[in-house]
């Protein structure tokens, strides 16, 4: 990420942003990024209108246009109430958002944001997803996170890197296809008189046109609780229902039991790793 | 350009934002206005005694007030270099604001520059303060302008070559304490070099005493204007801010 930046120089291989390669091109590279670093790059003895005049002059705006594209930003960062205090009394949701205006102000073509949400409150969560999410029309999102469930949220693209090594690039959906290749299925059996004997259902479903594996999860108050996993693209779904409902059994539920993004996480990863998603 | 004048401003900003500025400002006119009055009232003594003796020479302002002052403004200004460089890059690498010039369209030596060039600023400010005691002289007394600002420029020089190593030093670390303290001592030894060489004048100790901060200067407190003493320090300035944008590079390839 901070290869992509021009912060630090490629170790191994090579890094390029709309066509110019980080090391050659350097200024190109930097006038089309936006960069939020994991705390906001902010000075704290500065109003937020005046940190946000900088940054813009910073990254190449003529002073003609400043005011307009620092109002511009503000505006879309809800940050007009904060506009002429200090950055070091605003709170952390505040001063993330500042980061992100800075990062936006000259309208890059790519927007790097390192865990943009962490340390904050749901709410404020919530808020910043919704911002990317606007900003996604016009700009390329790359965002690192650790929270797998932002990134079901709001990426299309995930990239899996574990100790610098590309383990993942897909979609998440995907990425969810591929790893699983069998469906998996969790059903709940009941029965109105009394409970149902578990071989007995047990059997029954291993019979089932296209299942490979049977478990027994849970029983409890009359209710079995099972895990079905089909062959290689086996559609079992229709059949399993068919199959309770005919032997005269409750079908309480039946869901597809996918596997989380996180599951796939732990099986592409060691003990120590990191995860990057895209969105686009 | 435009960008070095960006970050100059930004950080006089941030100067006077703070009580750095302030704190500068005062100490140095609080501590020149205590060496001018001393100097003043024993020269003031001094030519009445003169006078009563009888000794028609007249006495000079220039070489009994405004010389020994002005070295003492140097001899204070080594004291407060510190105190107003070691933020420059400590901070910004502290608080990871660093990250946002290195990411911005903005060469490296723009950012060094500005900040040197802010950093200049605000001494030249502190420096300002003593004038206001020097021109009392002026309203009262008939010194010679020329050495005066020759004196001056001696001391802008000196300041801003102590401002750029302190720069340089600032870029090293990430802890402005540690910054401030190593400025404090690589000004002083620059000072005390001419210790060294001051019963001593073999070709080693000529090295030593060219290298000295102090020896260009008193030529130019006597109002002595010499091509040898502003090469001097402009080498050193250069020197010192290149060897800043070096370390600047090299943050990249360490970190």
């Amino acid at each position: 990420m901070r290869v992509l930046t021009c912060f630090l120089p490629p170790s191994a291989g090579k890094a390029s942003i709309a066509g110019f390669d980080v090391l050659e091109h350097p200024m190109e590279v930097k006038k089309r990024i936006g960069y939020l670093p994991e705390t906001p790059p902010v000075y704290p003895e500065m109003e937020v209108i005046e940190y946000l005049t900088f940054v813009g002059q910073l990254k190449g705006i003529s002073s003609a246009d400043i005011k307009r594209k620092a109002d511009e930003v503000i505006g879309r960062c809800s940050l007009g109430d904060v506009r002429a205090k200090l950055i070091g009394k605003l709170s952390k949701g505040y001063r993330q958002r500042v980061g992100i205006a800075q990062a936006i102000i000259h309208n890059p073509d790519v927007l790097i944001l390192d865990e943009p949400t962490s340390g904050l409150d749901p709410k404020q969560i919530i808020e910043i997803r919704e911002l990317l999410r606007q900003l996604a029309g016009d700009h390329t999102i790359i965002l690192s996170t650790h929270i797998l469930s932002e990134v079901e949220h709001s990426c299309e693209r995930v990239i899996i890197i574990s100790q610098g090594k590309l383990v993942a690039q897909d979609s998440v959906a995907n990425l969810t296809n591929r790893l699983r290749g069998s469906e998996a299925v969790s059903l709940e059996v009941g029965s109105a008189d009394g409970r149902p004997d578990p071989t007995e259902v047990q059997v029954r479903l291993e019979q089932v046109n296209g299942v490979s594996r049977v478990m027994m999860k849970e029983s409890k108050d009359g209710r079995l609780i099972f895990e079905v996993e089909s062959l290689q693209g086996r559609q079992i779904r229709a059949d399993l229902a068919r199959s309770v409902v005919n032997a005269g059994w409750n079908l309480n539920e039946l869901h597809a039991a996918g596997l989380s993004l996180e599951d796939i996480f732990l099986q592409l990863t060691t003990a120590e790793s990191k995860s990057e998603g895209g969105q686009k | 350009m435009r960008n070095t004048l960006l970050i100059c401003k930004k950080e006089l900003k941030s100067y006077f934002a703070s009580p750095i500025a302030y704190a500068v400002m005062a100490l140095f006119g609080l501590i020149f206005g205590f060496g001018f009055f001393t100097a003043t009232r024993d020269f003031v003594r001094f030519s009445f005694q003169a006078q009563m003796m009888g000794q028609q020479q007249p006495m000079n302002v220039n070489d009994q007030i405004i010389r020994p002052l002005l070295g003492f403004a140097s001899t204070i200004a080594l004291f407060l270099v510190p105190m107003i460089s070691m933020r420059l890059l400590a901070e910004e690498k502290r608080t990871g604001t660093i990250e946002l010039l290195m990411t911005s369209p903005i060469r490296d030596i723009e950012i060094i520059l500005g900040k040197w060039l802010g950093a200049v600023i605000l001494y030249l400010c502190v420096l300002g303060m003593s004038m206001l005691n020097v021109a009392m002289l002026f309203a009262w007394g008939k010194p010679d302008l020329k050495p005066v600002l020759v004196a001056y420029l001696g001391l802008i020089l000196q300041g801003a070559t102590l401002l750029a190593i302190g720069t340089f030093i600032s870029t090293t670390t990430r802890n402005q304490i540690v910054a401030g303290g190593v400025t404090f001592f690589v000004c002083l030894l620059l000072w005390l070099l001419s210790w060294f060489t001051a019963f001593d004048s073999g070709p080693f100790s000529q090295v030593v005493n060219y290298l000295s901060i102090v020896t260009h200067f008193e030529n130019l407190s006597k109002g002595v204007l010499s091509t040898k003493d502003v090469v001097f320090y402009f080498s050193m300035i250069f020197f010192s801010l290149f060897i800043t944008s070096r370390a600047m590079e090299s943050l990249r390839w360490r970190s």
